[in-house]
């Protein structure tokens, strides 16, 4: 039993020792719970508000939001599990020895990214019109285009920031890596408007290119209005978020080869 | 001048025999610290076209840290690097499609087959006539029967090889070899040696070697260089070490000069 006891501390000890060294593995601790509560409380509070007319519309802005949602996702992860393959296959180096230029794989993990979205977005339409008979490409018309756009932009630019910390933190923040899209997720109003959040929040949320997109989706399935101030907004956004993003990697990068964490990546 | 430094020099000078041709790797006084710890102090040698150079010293002596900085994957603290004329951290593309590596601590994607990881690399590399190369470098390391198997089922001498033909993809005028044969068996080890040799004449190719198998660099290697604790001890031909050290072989001459305080 003592040895049992020995054993049991030494494997908890075991993994506690991870924590001590990497804090993108502590802060993962709190992190899905919390946003996560966040969502759905905030989905509540709209639902309270709403008169019982509006409930079946809601069933069309959660469909439609959801698919929206996973374009985003599907064009972060598109660009931050390329990145992630090379550094679990131990692949980096090759691949960082060779004349392929940073900004060339970027643009590769963006196509692969865009794939991903285009793919999972025709099997989720297709399954909204035959379960739930919600044809988002008819409810949302030449809108979809701009905003779906918007959505790919933000989700590439956002893998340029999760790019950049894996290769300065490499396993060590994988963890976090995975959930930086579900960081926005809360402020972007995706499943209810941006009035519902604090105050305080809203200007937070207005400074990200995806709420513009939902706010813009629901102008066009609620009042059929084509939200042209909504796309401009999500653009210029995503320009900022694009420049921001490319000077953080590279700021990043030239400091991982400073420090030579760039060739330890997968160590920590 | 302290004594070790003393004989860097004395023994630099089997690198005259080789002055007609160019300079591939020209590291001056290159230092790297992290924090307060010091990886490589003053370290400077020259790699010829041609030329096979022994990169050798224990575990921790500072090997890998040049290899980084030769890559261009790490940057120096102070001194400078040229590689092919350039600066590695600054210029890494304009040379990057001349040289290669192959690494014990670098692998191929396991879940690709063969073929598909070489044609990557040939892609990468703008190499002309990608599947006769393939077929070549397959054949040249033994393993044309495994071109439609995913790297991951490779055993750990096949995935060397396999590295070795990732490595010559491009016919880089600059190889850097990091332990190449340590997981090979004696055979095949052999044979490894013999392609890079002959792969090396052939194409008049620089290669940096490194090995903790001293009677391969004794073998293989035009010059060798011996760095411990980040500094540059003894450069020579493996002739020149042995007689430095007064020593018989180059496993002695290296055990006598990680053992001298």
């Amino acid at each position: 039993m003592t040895d049992s006891l020995r054993r049991i501390s030494t494997m908890f000890l075991r993994y506690l020792y991870l924590h001590k060294r990497s804090l993108p593995r502590t802060l993962e601790l709190v992190f899905w719970p919390v946003t996560e509560l966040l969502v759905w409380g905030f989905l509540t509070i709209y639902v309270q508000t709403m008169v019982e007319d509006s409930v079946s519309q809601l069933v069309v802005f959660l469909i439609n939001a959801m698919i929206f949602w996973d374009i985003l996702y599907r064009s972060q992860q598109g660009v931050t599990i390329s990145i992630m393959e090379e550094i679990w296959h131990q692949n980096l180096m090759n691949l960082l020895v060779s004349p392929l230029r940073l900004w060339e794989w970027l643009m590769a993990t963006f196509l692969y990214g865009m794939l991903k979205s285009l793919v999972i977005t025709l099997i989720l339409t297709v399954i909204a019109i035959l379960l739930y008979h919600f044809n988002m490409v008819t409810s949302l018309g030449f809108a979809l285009i701009p905003l779906a756009a918007n959505l790919l932009l933000f989700g590439w630019a956002l893998g340029v920031f999760t790019s950049a910390i894996l290769l300065r933190w490499g396993y060590a923040a994988e963890a976090l890596i995975w959930g930086i899209p579900f960081l926005v997720q809360p402020l972007s109003a995706i499943y209810y408007p941006l009035s519902v959040l604090p105050n305080w929040i809203q200007p937070i949320s207005r400074c990200l290119p995806s709420t513009y997109v939902f706010e813009g989706m629901r102008a066009v399935l609620n009042k059929g209005i084509v939200p042209y101030a909504h796309y401009f907004a999500a653009f210029a956004l995503n320009a900022v978020f694009f420049l921001v993003g490319a000077v953080f990697f590279n700021w990043l990068f030239k400091s991982a080869l400073s420090s030579g964490r760039l060739v330890r990546l997968g160590m920590d | 001048m302290d004594e070790r430094t003393l004989l860097c020099e004395n023994y630099g000078m089997s690198s005259q025999t080789t002055n007609h041709l160019r300079t591939l790797i020209d590291a001056r006084e290159i230092c790297k610290n992290y924090g307060q710890t010091t990886a490589l102090y003053n370290l400077s040698f020259r790699l010829k076209q041609g030329e096979i150079l022994g990169l050798l010293g224990p575990n921790g002596a500072g090997k890998t840290t040049a290899i980084d900085i030769i890559l261009g994957l790490l940057t120096p603290t102070s001194g400078e690097v040229r590689v092919l004329g350039k600066v590695p951290s600054r210029h890494r593309h304009s040379i990057a499609s001349r040289i290669n590596f192959c690494s014990g601590d670098s692998d191929l994607p396991a879940n690709l087959k063969v073929c598909e990881n070489l044609r990557i690399f040939a892609r990468l590399y703008g190499v002309k006539h990608v599947e006769k190369k393939i077929s070549a470098l397959l054949k040249t390391f033994e393993i044309d029967h495994l071109g439609n198997r995913v790297a991951g089922a490779l055993s750990s001498g096949e995935k060397t090889r396999l590295n070795l033909a990732k490595s010559l993809i491009n016919d880089p005028v600059l190889l850097i070899l990091d332990e190449p044969t340590s997981s090979l068996d004696p055979d095949m080890a052999d044979k490894v040696r013999k392609i890079i040799k002959d792969v090396q004449v052939e194409k008049e190719m620089g290669i940096l070697y490194t090995s903790h198998n001293m009677a391969e660099v004794e073998h293989l290697c035009d010059r060798a260089m011996f760095i411990h604790k980040g500094k540059k001890i003894v450069e020579g031909t493996p002739e020149e070490i042995r007689r430095h050290c007064s020593t018989s072989s180059l496993e002695e001459a290296f055990i006598k000069m990680v053992r001298t305080p």
